[in-house]
């Protein structure tokens, strides 16, 4: 039985080096985590900067988000 | 690539929660105006609350009413707007490194394709796992007292409902040559359910609804919440799938005769 030909328009994808992606993905990743965290948490459990206003301003992206809110 | 798959997939991310910003407006304020006005009333964990209606707002605490340091016009809008465009950017700019990763380690999938499944893994990964144990509460409903608690317990069963995941792809993989791809992942995918039971069990109970708040209320709310968050990852994965195949197919492929 010969192979059926493979059609053109369907490339074999090509692996991203892990080397290639660490940098990206340390430096991404905690800029992520940051944005994240002032979105979920902050001046919630914990609070790094004093006030409510970060608490109050994405108060209602944080409860429809599922985040524990206060 | 990196770099260029990375600006994607925070594009794809905004992308989806301009369409979230929509459900939300729509199906999850209304939700939150009404557990506001239950909290306003002296409903629920309503402890910030003034004892008397009309008598002036506390010097401190929780205060939902305009009198706050952010109005409820701003909440509702801008805020919520700001919320999850943030958390949108950041999601889909980690969601396209997940991506980058996976992408030609996961089988013969295209972009588009592994775009889709990946969306699908981290909603029911990062969301649904973790949302079935300790779900969506509107205003009213958590008990201002233990935030620190509740905040760790959500954090933790993400992180393991994550560990879990990625040891059952790890799983899929090691099976897959012996028993086929499908069985194998059959098997991971029973594994993980089967943990995430476990965890289930083992993990404490919250429940803080207080026996006044109106269940149909709860329920709309946690299913807009749970709704948001399908489109939101739903929005990231196929957005993304379109932009990162641009990046990933070299031209030429697509050309009959190049």
């Amino acid at each position: 039985m010969a192979n059926a030909a493979v059609p053109q328009s369907r490339p074999v994808p090509v692996r991203i080096p892990v080397r290639e992606l660490l940098p990206w993905t340390i430096f991404a990743g905690v800029l992520a985590l940051a944005l994240i965290y002032f979105v979920g948490a902050e001046q919630g459990a914990t609070s790094l900067i004093s006030g409510d206003t970060v608490h109050e301003f994405v108060h209602d992206a944080r409860h429809l988000l599922g985040f524990p809110c206060h | 690539m990196v770099r260029n798959l990375l600006v994607r997939g925070m594009l794809a991310g905004l992308a989806a929660a301009a369409l979230a910003l929509v459900f939300a407006w729509v199906f999850g304020e209304p939700q939150v105006s009404a557990a506001i006005a239950v909290e306003e009333r002296g409903g629920g964990h309503a402890a910030h609350a003034p004892a008397v209606p009309g008598a002036a707002a506390p010097e401190s605490g929780h205060e939902h009413a305009d009198e706050g340091s952010v109005s409820r016009d701003v909440q509702s809008t801008v805020g919520l707007a700001t919320g999850l465009g943030v958390f949108g950017v950041a999601v889909g700019g980690v969601f396209a490194l997940v991506f980058a990763f996976a992408y030609g380690r996961l089988g013969s999938f295209g972009a588009r394709a592994t775009a889709a499944l990946l969306a699908l893994g981290a909603f029911v990964t990062v969301e649904l796992v973790p949302f079935m144990k300790y779900p969506a509460n509107p205003p009213a409903v958590g008990d201002p007292a233990t935030i620190s608690r509740r905040t760790v317990l959500y954090l933790a069963i993400l992180v393991i409902s994550v560990l879990l995941a990625v040891a059952a792809v790890y799983l899929a993989r090691q099976l897959a040559p012996r028993h086929g791809t499908w069985n194998a992942t059959l098997f991971a995918a029973l594994a993980y359910v089967v943990a995430v039971a476990v965890v289930y069990v083992l993990m404490p109970t919250v429940d803080e609804v207080a026996p006044d708040f109106p269940a149909s209320l709860l329920w709309r709310f946690r299913i807009a919440s749970l709704g948001m968050q399908a489109i939101m990852w739903s929005g990231i994965g196929l957005v993304f799938g379109v932009l990162a195949e641009r990046v990933l197919t070299p031209r030429r492929a697509l050309l009959p005769a190049a």
